[in-house]
């Protein structure tokens, strides 16, 4: 009962949502050639990296085209909900208005993080999927249905631990009030995900495999689609994603308890 | 008389705006980490050598990227965002009845962010330099100079190339969708990422005629004493500055014709 109406309030999120974006046609017309250029600029990027060599890290070309779809996936589900969403709590703090949302019977979590949609970055998520298409052709990998189960479980992980931590950083809002600038640190770090976790230093890999996960998001489910992940890389990234999710969680009732509203 | 005036007018805008900036230090130094994307290239360049098919020493390359970063840091440019937010929010209406174009205030805005930032980009050199100490260098004191200068040169182009697009305001009301757009060629092509040395020949033949090579890579050669055309970069640097502020000049009498306040 309860989940058919977050299912029918989240209907009505998509309805106003859309209608709203849609107001501004040239802007997502503008967006859509904005991702087409970034994922050319990408690949251009990448293949500077394979002029003389053959391999990055282990990793061919054809095979790193796939960190870089699955990560312009990544990158569209940020852009259509993460981040019109979450960065949305800057301003609901700034200016108080988050005294409405706690008002309202529903999750303040689940409304604040699904709350808008950016209708550009599907097409973000629909070029992802066509290179991936592609890169399963050039590398001649056959489906089956074990395999696509482990692909959409580490897809599925990656979302997680990338909404907690766009999450832990904006609730961090409650006390700091202006975290634009933090968000962009994030972003500036999830550019690394466009590579090879394999391609960079020691110290790197560790970093950004126990500080910022960033390996776990576009690695893993890159080398599962390969067929050469362990399985307790796997299974370690599903544990991530829950502590991810549920402390984010926690995190968010924490800070709410440090809520003192704006101007009153 | 009137140079007097001007004076004053530039210092007091100064003042104000580089007291208004020190308030949101935190925020500058934030942004100012955001900005370590070249370190992480250089890891992925000499992790894996790929700069010797490009004949450039592992310390020259790691001198390009830091020079790389301070250029970055000292020409970052976000006037599109504050002119579209105070044209919504209408604001800019008292601005134009001011006897001082808008954008005077945004620059000053600019130079007083790049002056707070200054500690903060040397505290980074400085971790740098203690991860990679044999990059050390002092550059001569006219070299010094003349990319201080190119660099001011870079921040002007991108300052009046995103003042265009946020003249497009006047028409559109959301204008940085547009600047999002141009954001990709200058982070792919203006060796933020990959210096233009290393780009394949058939790009080469026609970036020089572009103004991206110009934002970082020239200023940032000029300033590691990679070898570079001193004189060439700085005359097109300036043809380019030239040529935008016409555009600039024509742009802005014919949106301020078209200009209807918001919000009045």
């Amino acid at each position: 009962m309860n989940l058919r109406k977050y299912l029918k309030v989240y209907k009505n999120f998509l309805h106003t949502s859309l209608a709203a974006e849609l107001e501004y046609k040239t802007n997502i017309l503008i967006d859509l050639i904005t991702a087409i250029l970034s994922l050319i600029g990408s690949i251009f990027l990448i293949s500077i990296f394979f002029q003389n060599n053959a391999t990055i890290g282990g990793w061919e070309f054809e095979e790193a085209l796939i960190i870089q779809s699955i990560y312009t996936i990544l990158n569209g589900i940020t852009n259509t909900w993460f981040n019109p969403n979450l960065t949305e709590i800057v301003k609901h703090i700034r200016e108080g208005t988050l005294d409405f949302v706690l008002l309202k019977p529903i999750d303040s979590q689940f409304f604040i993080s699904l709350k808008k949609i950016n209708p550009s970055g599907f097409l973000e998520i629909i070029l992802g999927f066509c290179l991936l298409l592609f890169c399963m052709r050039i590398n001649q990998i056959n489906l089956n249905l074990s395999f696509l189960t482990l692909f959409l479980i580490t897809i599925i992980c990656s979302i997680f631990i990338l909404y907690s931590l766009w999450f832990f950083i904006c609730t961090t809002t409650i006390w700091f009030v202006k975290t634009w600038n933090a968000i962009e640190v994030l972003r500036s770090f999830l550019y690394i995900g466009r590579f090879p976790l394999n391609s960079f230093s020691f110290s790197l890999r560790i970093f950004f495999s126990v500080f910022i996960p960033i390996a776990f998001i576009t690695t893993i489910p890159s080398e599962v689609f390969l067929g050469v992940s362990q399985l307790w890389k796997i299974l370690l990234e599903v544990i991530v994603a829950t502590v991810f999710l549920i402390t984010s969680r926690k995190f968010w009732l924490f800070a709410l308890k440090f809520y003192s509203s704006a101007s009153s | 008389m009137i140079s007097n005036s001007l004076n004053r007018k530039i210092f007091t805008l100064l003042k104000v705006q580089y007291s208004n900036m020190l308030e949101y230090r935190v925020e500058i130094a934030l942004w100012a980490i955001s900005g370590i994307i070249p370190f992480f290239m250089l890891n992925i360049w000499t992790n894996n050598n790929l700069n010797e098919s490009i004949n450039i020493s592992d310390i020259m390359l790691s001198r390009y990227f830091l020079c790389a970063f301070f250029v970055r840091q000292f020409s970052v440019v976000w006037v599109v965002f504050s002119f579209e937010e105070d044209s919504l929010l209408g604001r800019v209406s008292p601005y134009l009845i001011q006897p001082l174009n808008p954008f005077f205030r945004y620059f000053a805005q600019h130079i007083a962010e790049q002056i707070t930032r200054f500690p903060f980009a040397l505290i980074i050199a400085f971790f740098f330099f203690i991860f990679n100490p044999e990059s050390i260098w002092i550059p001569n004191l006219s070299i010094l100079f003349l990319s201080t200068i190119s660099t001011f040169l870079s921040f002007l182009i991108q300052f009046l190339i995103q003042s265009i697009v946020a003249c497009f305001c006047f028409w559109t009301e959301k204008a940085s969708s547009i600047e999002r757009l141009l954001f990709i060629p200058t982070l792919f092509l203006s060796g933020l990422l990959a210096p233009v040395a290393s780009f394949p020949e058939y790009v080469k033949s026609w970036i020089y005629l572009t103004p991206f090579p110009y934002l970082i890579d020239f200023p940032a050669n000029l300033l590691s004493g990679n070898k570079t055309n001193v004189f060439g970069g700085l005359s097109m640097q300036i043809l380019w500055i030239v040529f935008l502020f016409l555009v600039f000049r024509k742009i802005w009498s014919a949106g301020t014709k078209k200009y209807t306040a918001m919000g009045s």
